[in-house]
This record gives structure tokens, sequence and C-alpha cells, in this order.
């Protein structure tokens, strides 16, 4: 195998084609349905894990309202969904039939003229990704065009996610509140309720999740991956070297904005619904220890490390719900305290070199930008 | 919307409606002052202010319990000593927290962020499990209830003009501990030139400990006052901890006046639309506002201008 | 401030005008005025404090003026963004070497290279024949041809200054600003240096901040003596050593 594949290692298309063997055999094989479909709900947060390894490991961008973007994307496809199942037939019953069924409740008797185009799937689609990257663009341009980044980006982005909850959660009538829009049945007549749907949509996000990565390896690869880098490391330098720093944040902030918008609506589709619990302050900072966990620098680390938090949340709140809190707290507190490369710092620390050893081969130069725990600026 | 209520009615709707907006100021600012101390003078993030706050509260809860079945006789002063004993409680925790956690973290802001967020997600649960998910209210002593007439239609509940006036003499005692002590002095100090301070003999990790201690007490304290006005359960801090960075980063940064004015300001924005609008969009209103606000001017209201 | 007066002279490569900054109320620099010539090499030289590295950042745009003007080739650089100024042609070195400690020396060069300096642009870039062969020679010049390979954060101090010399020699501007350069530095570094610098500031003015006054004297062609954000003395290196008012406030002590 060369050493080189366009712009992939071989080391990175090894670890690509281990999770896709995981992914599209292993797990299908020996997971029941339900389980599977799970792993699927839970794929979708890594899409979200790997966008933050570009925005916060790479760039340095700590954005902790992830969940707006994974909750436009799931929203807009919900929203097509619903109006699906909202036909005149199926909504008979109601006073005003046609319109979802959470509007009739709360007296609202036209659909929103927001709502209209959604009746398009192909709208639908575009809106997934448009909606959340034109939302990040305009937080991006307003805060990075004046400079504001670290912990002040991080509290904002927070305090934006918290207004999107409350709005949400306040407009019953209109987008389904605290419940959000639920009872989700056909795409396109296609009944997305059953196993098989459920198995075949498995399959589409993990194709959508393995080309994400792939494209994100693209990104960290160009001369653009290495900006990312270098602002990290000294922003003046970057900007004193003729590049207009702030653009460059804002397009890593829409990318991640995007991945986390195609999980939100991946989610949707599986999970068969969409509601503010997935928008709101809890959600987004969980989102970045998934990433965190895996190891802020690591893309396929953050896959890994969405799946394994998500495993250990649902078994422990299955069994011990007491203790997940904890559990978390824990892992926030450890991850950041001691291992701030996460697994993937662990990978190539202490099993990489053995495998190595092994196989003989050499290390790849560079593999992973070791964080000294003791002392490394966090902006 | 106002036909249908005479001028004397508006008046008091108007008054009432003012009070309530000073409540929510009083609110504001006692979560704002601990944090305005962290994170205003030491930049620090501490995402468990909330839950510093709500063991303050805690504690009073206790003291509240354990003075009226066995010392009742005190129960008319419990308030002041479940005040002190909150800031000890609350404080000794902070001082734990930075010696175990924080101090490793200066040069890491984010990673403070999420570090201790870990630990308010760790005292929720501990919260949780000593004190049960149920909220718990306080008794209040007996000159505490019941309201002042001020006219016919305009009642002002005691507990309420209380918190208010805890809230003035708080932050007054903040700002004489800010800007009038040698403790602030060296706080300062260190804040601006670490190195130095070092170098005349300050001892700049204990100023550290002590500054993060003492804000967490301010906290403990916060908490005990809102016990008087409200019921405590253990996500209670988690639900503020937003509008408060709010309040301390648009009143800007390491600026005291800034935080009573952006609290003011803030509460009386939220107070006065949540009777034009439902509770929920008034909110929305209000933080979008401040947002938008901190987009155009992200020092904050207030911001002595440095030279980078 | 009328910045539409007086002398936009084409001659003149930077022209300094009435400029003030003020940080609440402190005037770091104080109504300054100076001149800087094509070629010319102009070292700025004054006590700690006097404002020198205050105006090498209002240059450069890191540093807004509350007053006056600074104008490169008749462009007014007071109202440009940092990164417009750079393209223009201005480069600046900081006093503390500022370079990125993550990525390779190669890499480190690379970013500096002036091509693909928009989003779009820089996802396109490819590592090309002219990138590799401009990095080679720029590599070559600061004496880090064998280190290509290294990331950036194993190189000594002096190392570190030089790539930070080679990153701004590689956008090759027409005017290149100095902090310090042989701060810190071993004294075979120094040589060094100093050799580097005459090498590269043919072609090219040059506004240095130096201390060491033996460097200075042998490499300046005009000097600017500064004081509490004022200009206190200019000319030649042989005239300001001996005007009394500057040996009063520096060169005495």
């Amino acid at each position: 195998m060369p050493e080189r594949i366009a712009f992939l290692h071989r080391k990175d298309v090894i670890g690509i084609l281990i999770l896709a063997a995981l992914l599209l055999v292993v797990f299908p094989l020996t997971l029941d349905s339900f389980r599977l479909n799970l792993v699927g709900k839970y794929l979708t947060y890594a899409f979200v894990a790997i966008g933050l390894v570009l925005c916060w490991g790479k760039a340095g961008i700590l954005s902790l309202g992830q969940g707006i973007f994974f909750g436009l994307g799931g929203y807009c496809m919900a929203m097509f969904l619903k109006l699906e199942a909202s036909s005149p037939e199926n909504t008979a019953i109601q006073t005003t039939p046609g319109i979802p069924d959470f509007m009739d409740w709360n007296q609202v008797t036209e659909l929103p003229w927001f709502w209209e185009p959604f009746h398009s799937l192909g709208f639908s689609l575009i809106a997934v990704i448009l909606v959340p990257v034109i939302f990040a663009s305009i937080i991006g341009m307003a805060m990075f065009k004046r400079r504001v980044g670290g912990v002040y980006f991080a509290i904002i982005t927070q305090a934006i996610a918290a207004i999107l909850t409350i709005l949400i959660v306040g407009q019953q009538g209109y987008i389904g509140g605290i419940n959000g829009i639920t009872d989700l049945r056909t795409l396109k007549g296609w009944d997305i309720r059953t196993d098989d749907a459920k198995f075949l949509l498995y399959f589409v996000c993990c194709f959508l999740l393995l080309g994400s990565i792939v494209l994100s390896f693209f990104v960290q690869d160009t001369k653009l991956g290495r900006i990312l880098v270098a602002i990290r490391d000294k922003e003046d330098r970057v900007r004193f070297s003729g590049y207009d720093v702030s653009n460059y944040k804002i397009f890593v902030f829409c990318f991640a904005a995007a991945l986390a918008a195609v999980g939100g609506a991946m989610f949707t589709l599986q999970v068969g619904f969409m509601s503010p619990s997935f928008v709101g302050i809890v959600p987004s900072i969980e989102m970045v220890i998934f990433c965190a966990v895996g190891g802020r620098l690591s893309i396929l680390g953050a896959v890994y490390g969405a799946l394994l938090v998500n495993f250990a949340k649902t078994a422990l709140s299955e069994n011990f719900p007491e203790l997940w809190l904890f559990a978390m707290g824990a892992l926030f507190i450890g991850v950041v305290m001691l291992f701030p490369n996460g697994l993937a710092g662990l990978w190539s620390a202490y099993v990489a070199p053995r495998i190595d050893q092994v196989l003989g081969a050499t290390r790849r130069r560079n593999a992973i930008t070791p964080i000294d725990p003791a002392a490394t600026p966090g902006e | 919307m106002f036909e249908g209520y005479t001028a004397t009615e508006l008046g008091s709707i108007f008054a009432l409606q003012g009070f309530a907006g000073l409540i929510l100021f009083s609110v504001f600012l006692l979560m704002a002052l601990g944090l305005a101390i962290i994170f205003g003078q030491m930049g620090v993030i501490n995402m468990a202010h909330g839950e510093f706050m709500i063991l303050g509260a805690y504690v009073t809860y206790l003291c509240s319990q354990v003075i009226g079945n066995y010392a009742p006789a005190l129960f008319g002063v419990y308030f002041f000593i479940a005040m002190i004993l909150a800031f000890f409680a609350s404080a000794s925790l902070g001082a734990v927290v930075e010696w175990t956690l924080i101090r490793h973290l200066y040069k890491r802001p984010l990673d403070t962020l999420l570090a201790t967020w870990g630990l308010s997600l760790i005292l929720q649960q501990v919260y949780r499990s000593v004190f049960g998910a149920r909220e718990v209210g306080v008794n209040l002593p007996q000159w505490m209830l019941g309201a002042y007439r001020v006219t016919d239609l305009i009642e002002i509940p005691i507990n309420g003009l209380f918190v208010m006036c805890l809230t003035v003499l708080i932050t007054i005692a903040v700002g004489i501990l800010m800007f009038r002590s040698r403790w602030g002095q060296q706080v300062r100090a260190v804040m601006q030139n670490r190195v130095m301070a070092g170098a005349v003999g300050i001892n700049t990790a204990r100023v550290d400990q002590m500054t993060f201690a003492i804000g967490c007490g301010v906290a403990g304290v916060a908490g005990s006052a809102f016990t008087m006005i409200g019921s405590t359960g253990p996500t209670a801090g988690q639900l503020y901890i937003v509008d408060t960075f709010l309040v301390v980063v648009f009143g800007g940064a390491g600026s005291l006046l800034g935080t009573v004015a952006s609290a003011f300001t803030i509460a009386q924005a939220q107070s006065t639309m949540e009777f034009f609008l439902s509770g929920s969009m008034a909110k929305v209103l209000t933080l979008l506002t401040v947002v938008g606000i901190l987009m155009l001017r992200p020092q904050g209201l207030f911001q002595i201008k440095v030279r980078r | 401030m009328d910045a539409t007066t007086s002398s936009g002279r084409k001659d003149f490569v930077l022209a300094v005008e009435g400029l003030t900054v003020s940080f609440d109320g402190f005037k770091a620099v104080n109504d300054l005025s100076f001149y800087v010539d094509e070629n010319e090499i102009r070292v700025i030289i004054g006590p700690n404090g006097a404002g020198k590295t205050t105006v090498l950042d209002l240059i450069c745009g890191r540093t807004k003026a509350t007053e006056g003007s600074i104008k490169f080739r008749d462009h007014e650089l007071t109202r440009m963004k940092e990164h417009q100024i750079v393209r223009r042609g201005v480069g600046r070195k900081f006093q503390n070497p500022s370079i990125y400690e993550d990525l390779t020396v190669f890499e480190n060069l690379e970013i500096s290279f002036p091509r693909g300096r928009s989003v779009w642009g820089a996802l396109a870039f490819q590592r090309d024949a002219q990138v590799k062969e401009r990095v080679q020679e720029i590599a070559e010049m600061v004496f880090l041809q064998n280190r290509l390979n290294e990331r950036a954060e194993y190189l000594s101090h002096g190392e570190k200054q030089w790539l930070e010399i080679g990153m701004l020699l590689i956008q090759d501007p027409d005017l290149l600003m100095l902090d310090e350069p042989v701060a810190g530095m071993s004294v075979a570094e120094r040589k060094k240096t100093a050799e580097l610098l005459h090498r590269i500031i043919q072609d090219r003015s040059v506004i240095v901040i130096e201390h060491d006054m033996k460097f200075v004297e042998d490499i300046a062609h005009r000097v600017t003596v500064m004081h509490q954000g004022k200009v206190l003395a200019e000319g030649s290196m042989e005239w300001v050593k001996n005007d009394p008012k500057v040996v009063e406030v520096y060169l005495g002590h």
C-alpha cells in the first residue's frame, strides 16, 4: 500500500476502513434491530463531534452551541416529515385538517408561512444544510469580525442555545413546544418506522458519516487545515501573514454547523422525532465531551468518543440512573485534567507504538499533536 | 391594552411591575457578584457557580430546620447565622476546588469551563442524593411574613424588601472588599502583572485561592438570600448560569458598577416586557437584545481601555 | 488631522505624520512624525516605554491610531485592516518569536508564502514546485534548510527568530519591520543574524528596533531616538550619539 492515497495517509485509510468494517459489517451482524437503531442514533452525534474536532481541536474555537445546528437540521427534516404525516386524510378529525396536530391543539387554524416551503423534499434537504449554515455565518460574522473569541464566544453560543430552546418551548402552536415535533411517519410514502426502514436508514447514516469523515480529512490536509492550527497557535502571526483570520474562523464554524445539521437530520429520520431537548445548553455541552473523550484533535477518535460515551450513558442510565451524572461529571474533569488528547492520545501514546513494533512499520510523522496537560494556552 | 383600567390601577400595576423588576434585579445582582469576582477579576469561568449558590441555600435550609427544632428562641435571627455559615461552606468548597482543579487550568480557560461543568454535574447529583430531587423551602421567621401596605392597591412583601436591602449591603461589602481592602489591591496587582506581583512579595497562589474562595462564598450568601423568596432544588443553579454570565459580560468584566447597571437593565427590561408578552417571549427578547448588543460591543457596557 | 495636506511625497516609502495614540488618557505615542526613504534602513532606539513597539503596532494596524496619518506609498494605512496592510507589502516581526509551534518548519514557511490567502484559495492551494523551491531558497537563507521537516517547537530560540524572519522574507515585503531581532541570542547567533540582516535588507526599506548599539551602528542609515512617545532626535548614528539630549535620556546610562 502506498504511503499516501491522494490526501489520505496510509494510517488514516486503515483507520477509516476499520471503522467502516465496524459500522457496516460488525454492528449489523451482531446487534438486534433495536440496538442497531440505537447505534445509528449515537452516530448522529459523531457528525457533531467531527465538526468540533476541526472547530475546537484544530482552530481552538470552542462552541457550546452545536445543539443549535443539530436542532436546526433536525427540525428542518422533521417539518417536512410532519407535513407529510399531516395530510388532510390523516388529520380529518382535527378542527382544521391538513395542519400538524399540535397546531390544531393550540388553536392555530392556518399553516404558518415558514412551514409552507417544507412541503417540498428538495427544499427541505437544502434547508437542512443551508439554514444552520446561514445561522452560523451570521453568528460567526458578528463575533469573529469583532475578534470575540475564547471563553466569550463559548458563553455567547451557549446563550444562543438557551435562547433558542426557550423560544421553541414557548412557541407550542408553531413548532410543537417542549414535546417537539413527534409522530413522524413516512418519507415520500416510505414508512420510516418499520425495522426494514430503520435498517436502511442506519446504512444511509453510516455512509454519510464516512463521507463526512473523508471530507474532514480533506479539509484537514489542505493549507486551510494547517492555517486553522496556525490560528490556534498564533492568531496574530496569521493575520500578519496577510490572512483575514475571521473568514477562516467563520468557515470552520459553518463547516462544523453543517456537519451537526446533517447529524440532526439523520437523528430525526432514525429516531422519529425532534425536540428542544437536543438543542439547549446541556446537550450542546455534552456534544463537546463526545469530541473531548475521543480526542479533540482526532477525526476518527471523535467518532469512537461519541459511540463510547453514548453506550456508557445508555448502559448506566438503564441500570444506575443516579450514577450517570457522577460518571459524566468525572468524565469532564478527567478528560481535561488527565487525558486532554482523549482516546486518540492514549492510542497514539501506548497502542500505536506497540502495533508499529509488531508490524515493524515506521510511525507516521506528526500523528497527533500532543497537548501538555500542564501548560498549553487554551485559546 | 390599557382600556378597562383606571389611572390609579395602572399606576399600581406599574409600581408592582417595577417592584418585581427590582426583585429580579436583586436576584441577578446577587448571582452575578460572586461571578464578577471570579470571572471579572480572575478571568476564570466557573460553570459550577450556580451549584455554589445552591450549597448556600441548602445550608440555610438546614439551619432553619435545626434551629427551628432545637433552638426555637433563635429562630427570629437564624437567617443571619445561616448566611455566615453559607459563606464559609461555599468558600471552603471553593478553596478545595481551586486547589484540586482550577489552579492547574489557569492557562487553559476553555478547559476550565469544561472541568467546572463536570463539577456542576457532580454537585447536582450530590444534592439530589442528599436532599432529594424535590425542591425544599425554608420557614420564614414571623417578622418576615406579611406585607407592607403602601396604598390600598400596592402591597410590598417584607421578605422581598429584606432581600433587596440585603443585596445592597452585600454589593457595598463586595465593593469595599474589591476596591478598598488590601486583599482587593493584591488581587488587582496579581491580575495585572503576576510576575511583578510575585516579585514584590505577594503570594500569588494564595491570592488566587482566596479570590476564588471569596467569590464562591459570596455565591453561597446569594443562595442563602434566595431562600427568603423561593425554594431550592438540586438543578436550580444550572437554570441561572447563562443569565448570570450574560449579566457579568454585559456589564463589562472587571467593572462592579457595570455589573450593577447591567443587572438592573436586564431585570427591568425583562420584567417590563413580561407585562406585555408571555414570560418566555420576554426572556427570549431580553436575552436576544443582550446578545445582540454584546455582538456590537463585545467589551460590555463598561470597560477600561487597555493596551494590548 | 487633515490627512490630505502636506507631503505624501512619492519618494517616501513611509510617511508618518502627527501620529498620536492614547490609552485611557496616557499618550503612548504623541504627535510623532517621521519619514522613511526607499531602501533606507531606519533604526528606532530609545529607553523602555518610549513607545517604539507601539509605533510598529500602529504601522502594521495592530493598534488603531487616535490621530494622525501613516502613509505607505501614498496609501493611508490607519484605516486598513492588518491583512490588507500586509498585502500592500508591510511585514512585521514580533519581539518574541511568533511562529506556529505545532507545524513543521516547512509548513510555517508555506503558510507565509503569498498565494491562496482567501479561504477558498487556501482550500485549493497546491504544494507545487514553485512553492517548494521558494521554501527551500528561504530556508537556506535563514540557516534552516536541514530542519524543514521538524516541528518548529523543537527549534532553539535563535532558530525560531530566524524562522520568523524567513516567514517575512517569503512574503517579499517592501517595508520590513523588525522588533529587537537579536535580543536573547547567543554571540554566535547574533553574528549570523547580523549577516542575515545585511543580506535581506537589500532592495527594501527596513525599520528596526534595537538596543544593541554595536549592531545599530553596524546597520543603520539613520537613527530615530524616541522618548516619551515623541521624537527626541533624528539623524545619522554619529549625529544622535553626540546629541546631549540623547545622551542624557538614553545613551548616558
